[in-house]
């Protein structure tokens, strides 16, 4: 019923659809907004770069006291670091609601969500990885450990806004502040948040490059013709 | 609808904005209203939605109390009463009484007193006492008229003000502090007069207060008008 392209005599690879446009366009909006986030963020931690209510004690922080070199930061002076911040936090949130509510919605999120029986998979995956076992274990869209990972940052992103939300209202929210430890503890983990999804971002196009670069094409066209189909 | 567009236009920009973000670069002159727009919108959702009059911030034992609170001042040198007795707070403007009040006149007023935590926009946090007259207190006095919406406080630092939302002014806990740490109020910290409150930030109480006029139109303020977020709600 969607326009499976013609059977091509012998393919090398048969195309397959991969991501609904939604996923395509919540992926890049929230590379570029979380990027913004960031720059703007360190622009932020500028104007008091330490964990802690004055006087200390101050939590461990490699870069107390320290600022971010200028070309990593955004808005130029801590009103123009906010407003950035405070602007890009919408559409990032907005994004963020709408990927989630495709993926419950179309069912998608059994192909992304890592759930307790998937640890045999990823151990067998694993095993793969480290030449313990020839075949490529049989997988769906995503295989174990890659549904480990992107459940992992979508956890770890829901723990971005919220720390947010706790650092922008500690009075109004004063539960959520409180949740997270407090006010100077929810700077800390959001503050934390940012070397994760940096992290993230470093291995995640490192394993696209070296392991499938065709999922960059159907991350961006939506059609996939790499060496990894889907088993489903 | 600007705030539609804003957002749009943030869509397109965040990405080479971000990727050009060296230089201190702040969006430059065709992105910096938008992002003043929408700053206005933030303004609105922290004061119609996130905000609640009846809402109290937590307060602390005054074991929890802070070393040395942080101050600050735009004058040069620390603001100082020349005739400290001849100090008048002037109430006015959208009122049926304006009042001419004393430091004495001001003791004699309802008195609130709270250990509170101090937000300041850089992202510090420190915890001190305070204790004045209620706003609301002020307010019942001088009879507001029921055109007034907001606030605007003026200082003797070198023009320094701020203007605030009235709900946010009428919270039980928003007071003109004449006392900090169970001592006079100090001159580094706003002598003899300061706003205080537990719901802004650190750059919306006003120090060495000199009036509190009562608008229809909404006051700009020192750091807002240059671009600071407005409400400032914490």
């Amino acid at each position: 019923m969607h326009g499976a392209p013609p059977a091509v005599t012998a393919p090398a690879v048969r195309p397959a659809k991969r991501h609904h446009w939604i996923v395509r366009l919540t992926h890049w909006l929230t590379f570029l907004l979380v990027i913004g986030m960031i720059a703007s963020g360190l622009q932020i931690y500028g104007a008091y770069a330490k964990f802690g209510d004055r006087g200390g004690p101050y939590y461990v922080n490699p870069f107390e006291d320290q600022a971010f070199p200028e070309w990593s930061r955004l808005g130029g002076w801590l009103a123009g670091g906010l407003n950035w911040h405070f602007a890009l936090m919408w559409p990032l949130i907005i994004a963020g609601v709408l990927y989630l509510g495709y993926l419950v919605a179309s069912g998608e999120w059994r192909a992304v969500l890592f759930r307790p029986r998937d640890w045999r998979g990823a151990i067998e995956i694993q095993k793969y990885y480290l030449r313990l076992r020839k075949e490529h274990p049989p997988q769906g869209k995503h295989n174990p450990l890659q549904k480990l990972a992107y459940t992992f940052i979508i956890v770890v992103g829901a723990l971005a806004v919220l720390s947010g939300f706790a650092i922008y209202k500690p009075t109004q929210l004063s539960w959520l502040t409180s949740l997270f430890g407090g006010f100077q503890a929810a700077r800390y983990w959001h503050f934390w948040t940012v070397w994760i999804f940096t992290g993230f971002l470093i291995v995640h196009v490192a394993l696209v490059f070296v392991v499938d670069p065709a999922s960059l094409r159907g991350m961006i066209s939506g059609w996939y013709r790499g060496r990894f189909p889907s088993h489903d | 609808m600007t705030d539609r567009r804003a957002f749009l236009q943030l869509l397109a920009g965040a990405g080479p904005a971000s990727l050009v973000a060296a230089c201190g670069w702040d969006g430059g002159n065709a992105v910096r209203p938008w992002l003043l727009d929408v700053s206005r919108l933030n303004d609105w959702v922290g004061e119609k939605i996130l905000f609640s009059s009846r809402r109290l911030a937590r307060e602390y034992p005054i074991t929890e109390r802070t070393a040395r609170l942080p101050s600050y001042f735009i004058s040069r040198e620390m603001p100082l009463l020349q005739h400290p007795a001849a100090w008048r707070l002037q109430v006015g403007g959208l009122v049926r009484r304006p009042l001419a009040l004393s430091l004495a006149d001001l003791q004699t007023m309802p008195r609130t007193t709270y250990t509170v935590k101090h937000h300041c926009v850089e992202g510090w946090s420190a915890i001190a006492t305070w204790h004045g007259v209620p706003v609301s207190a002020i307010a019942e006095r001088c009879e507001l008229l029921p055109q007034a919406r907001y606030v605007r406080f003026d200082s003797f630092d070198s023009g320094y003000a701020n203007g605030w939302d009235l709900a946010s002014a009428m919270h039980p806990q928003t007071i003109l502090a004449y006392g900090m740490n169970d001592s006079p109020l100090p001159p580094t910290h706003g002598a003899p007069l300061r706003l205080y409150s537990p719901t802004k930030l650190g750059y919306k109480m006003t120090k060495y207060l000199v009036s509190v006029t009562f608008t229809a139109e909404r006051p700009g303020g020192y750091w807002e008008d240059q671009g600071y977020p407005w409400f400032a709600g914490v």
